[in-house]
């Protein structure tokens, strides 16, 4: 009978912190992005009193698909590769974001606009060079392309995409109109003809921590390769240098699955995340793009140069069109293994 | 007396049979748990497998009545205006997105552009409700002009029906025109034929080279004394225990153009710049042969330990010479471990995914790589099914020629 009041007062101090403390989960890729993440968003998101719990995953969107199948959705905010944002909105595993609650949609980047999430960061597909070893810098796809006055191998990535794309800048395509070249059959066949150029001296990389290895290796003269990659070579010490000329930027997204249980904490967090203090912190510890123009204005001179939104480097670079890939990526995927067997 | 004399036997008979009934199902039930194993593992999945390659519900489920509108079409002039109002009333019947979009995967790994076609009308939700067919093409061709193109409508026309060729086919390299006869593909279509010749190519290769490294190590093993055959099959056991992408990823460091290799190449002077010897096929058999060395060497050990020494000793000492009585006495009575050994190497190199995607460049990649492809980026299970069937097959078509030819039955030691 004593105990009574005392096993009361326990559970209820035992309750409280469950009460008073709201949490919500926020799933990204790891890595250091998710460390860059970790410190520019989290920190300060979990002073204002909710608890972040981060999991990492690797971009299965099944995983998403389940939960929301089985209605016991435990994930509240999500990163998503571009084309998943649009497959996933499609087939309804998204909240619709509420643009109220951010900010104003015109201080984004027109592309991280989206009608079930907003772009968390931009990163670009490009050209990069030890600049240790060749003397002058190559400013152009045409100068990739260059095998006579560049001698050396190139490092591609093993497949069509971003490839195509690059064949047909080298070979003369405005960045805006390579969509609409590479669409028809006879512009498919000249990016084709293009890659086959420059075959005997492609050494294909699968992994995106490759093009690095092979720079630093001597194996290749220059290759593309994604900009944060270089940056963290960089940031070891390695003399490595992009051209960021017809580089093709992508943006990873924020997205809440439907149904998540803290839907008003989740906001709260992708609002913080996407607002000007943060995204210009987020750049220091990685160098993928913000995606609120208004903290490139808060970004110190020498990281903007390193990152694929600067206007310096966003000038001719080519936005990563989800919707050609989505339609055409089978067939040229296949038309890229019978051009590689050839 | 008598009775009992002519009952015991028939009784005992009947009694032993019993005992052996019971010995017979006692010893399936033991083995149960290992075919129900077998069968849940093995047979299902091979089974789904086969099924998933001419399975085709994606169309034949939601175009229904578009289907049956097409079933009179000639495949080449415009589609009936009927065709059209069908359309848009499958599209509206559609309960949920997500089948949607599974149709239009479909139909787009069919012809590229009909996933966007689709996606966008199946979005504007247009009521075929009391339209005419005729406003029901209008509306279509405002809505997209590419709905004008007979491509769109072949493909759906020719995925009507519920199981299909077409995946199997294009696994060939071969495809259905819009009659309906089977043509070859392309030039810029046709991969697959050169991929699985290849994988073929590449398996054969690394047997060989396997062969001719296993062989004579083998040999010297079986000629040692067992506490020093031990410490050396040890030796050879020990890459096994190591993860394949530890060993891929040592190789990529001696291999590299300033790797161990490479470096000692051009000190001893043999040659002025680095040999590439790495993302081409010399890496990846490289690789490859290492790794599947100890498969080859294990069937060929025990087989020669089990070869008398004294018939090549009878040999010698009737007159042969050493080396005619190795190979006219010797290496015929190690059949069976070559061939053992060499089908474990080929069947299990024609497999191989994470070798060659590494150690590989583009034209070194094995069937496997397409497979996963298909899988995980196209999201096309059916492509990647009959890819894998066509390697089931003609694997399992190669160990029936195998059998037949083979001199010796497998034996695995």
């Amino acid at each position: 009978m004593k105990l009574k009041p005392l096993m009361i007062a326990l559970a209820g101090v035992l309750a409280l912190p469950v009460l008073a403390q709201s949490q919500i989960t926020v799933v990204n890729f790891g890595g250091a992005n998710g460390a860059a993440q970790k410190k520019a968003y989290f920190e300060p998101f979990e002073a204002t009193g909710t608890k972040v719990v981060q999991v990492e995953y690797n971009g299965e969107q099944a995983k998403i698909k389940a939960m929301v199948e089985a209605k016991k959705v435990t994930w509240d905010v999500v990163e998503v590769e571009s084309p998943d944002i649009n497959r996933g909105c499609d087939e309804g595993l998204f909240e619709k974001l509420d643009w109220s609650k951010l900010a104003p949609k015109g201080d984004f980047q027109p592309a991280a606009v989206h009608e079930c999430g907003v772009g968390a960061f931009v990163w670009s597909t490009v050209m990069a060079y030890n600049a240790d070893k060749l003397k002058t810098a190559p400013v152009t796809w045409a100068d990739f392309w260059d095998t006579k006055k560049f001698p050396g191998k190139r490092g591609m990535r093993k497949g069509p995409r971003y490839n195509l794309e690059f064949a047909l800048m080298a070979d003369g395509v405005a960045p805006a109109d390579v969509y609409k070249v590479l669409a028809t059959k006879e512009g498919a066949d000249r990016a084709f003809k293009k890659m086959t150029e420059l075959k005997p001296s492609i050494q294909f990389w699968e992994a995106g921590a490759q093009p690095p290895q092979f720079l630093v290796a001597g194996d290749v003269a220059m290759t593309t390769a994604y900009n944060g990659r270089i940056d963290a070579a960089q940031r070891e010490g390695k003399n490595l240098a992009i051209t960021w000329t017809g580089g093709i930027y992508d943006l990873d997204f924020w997205v809440m699955p439907k149904g998540g249980a803290n839907k008003a904490a989740a906001e709260k967090f992708i609002a913080m995340a996407t607002s000007v203090n943060e995204q210009a912190e987020y750049t220091k510890h990685i160098s993928y793009g913000p995606t609120n123009n208004k903290a490139l204005a808060k970004i110190d001179p020498k990281i903007l140069a390193m990152l694929p939104t600067s206007p310096a480097n966003s000038k001719t670079a080519l936005q990563f069109n989800i919707a050609f890939w989505a339609d055409q990526g089978e067939a040229l995927e296949k038309r890229f293994a019978a051009w590689a067997a050839q | 007396m008598t009775m009992s004399a002519t009952l015991a036997p028939s009784s005992l008979a009947e009694r032993l049979a019993r005992v052996e009934r019971r010995k017979r199902v006692r010893a399936m039930a033991l083995t149960l748990p290992l075919l129900v194993f077998l069968a849940l593992t093995f047979l299902v999945p091979l089974g789904a497998l086969l099924v998933r390659a001419v399975e085709n519900p994606e169309v034949a489920d939601t175009l229904t009545r578009t289907g049956q509108a097409l079933s009179g079409w000639d495949h080449k002039t415009q589609p009936p205006d009927a065709a059209y109002q069908a359309l848009l009333a499958d599209l509206q019947a559609i309960p949920e997105t997500a089948q949607a979009g599974v149709l239009a995967r479909r139909l787009n790994s069919e012809v590229s552009g009909a996933r966007s076609l689709i996606m966008s009308t199946y979005r504007a939700k247009l009521d075929p409700q009391g339209m005419s067919p005729e406003q029901a093409r209008q509306r279509l061709l405002e809505l997209d002009a590419r709905w004008g193109e007979a491509p769109y409508w072949q493909a759906i026309a020719k995925n009507s029906s519920r199981w299909t060729p077409d995946y199997l086919l294009t696994s060939l390299d071969l495809k259905r025109d819009a009659e309906g006869h089977i043509v070859r593909v392309g030039k810029d279509e046709a991969a697959f034929s050169d991929i699985l010749l290849r994988t073929f190519g590449i398996s054969a290769i690394v047997t060989l080279v396997c062969i001719l490294i296993g062989y004579p190590l083998a040999y010297w093993l079986s000629t040692l004394s067992a506490r020093r055959a031990n410490l050396m099959m040890i030796l050879v056991l020990l890459p096994f225990w190591t993860s394949v992408l530890v060993r891929i990823a040592a190789w990529i460091v001696l291999l590299q153009s300033n790797g161990l290799v490479n470096r000692f190449l051009m000190f001893t002077g043999l040659t002025d710049a680095p040999v590439p010897l790495l993302f081409n096929r010399l890496g990846v058999v490289i690789a490859m042969v290492h790794i599947l060395l100890p498969f080859m060497i294990l069937p060929l050990y025990s087989v020669m330990k089990s070869v008398p020494p004294n018939f090549v000793r009878a040999a010698v000492s009737l007159g042969s010479s050493p080396l005619a009585a190795f190979f006219r006495i010797y290496v015929p009575q190690t059949y069976p471990g070559v061939a053992a050994g060499g089908l474990l190497v080929f069947i299990t190199s024609i497999g191989y995914y994470v070798t060659p995607a590494l150690l590989g460049g583009a034209g070194d990649q094995m069937l496997s790589y397409y497979v996963a492809q298909y899988t995980n980026v196209e999201i096309n299970w059916g492509m990647a099914c009959a890819l894998g069937s066509v390697l089931l097959l003609t694997t399992l078509a190669l160990y029936a020629v195998y059998r037949k030819f083979g001199k010796a039955e497998l034996s695995l030691g």
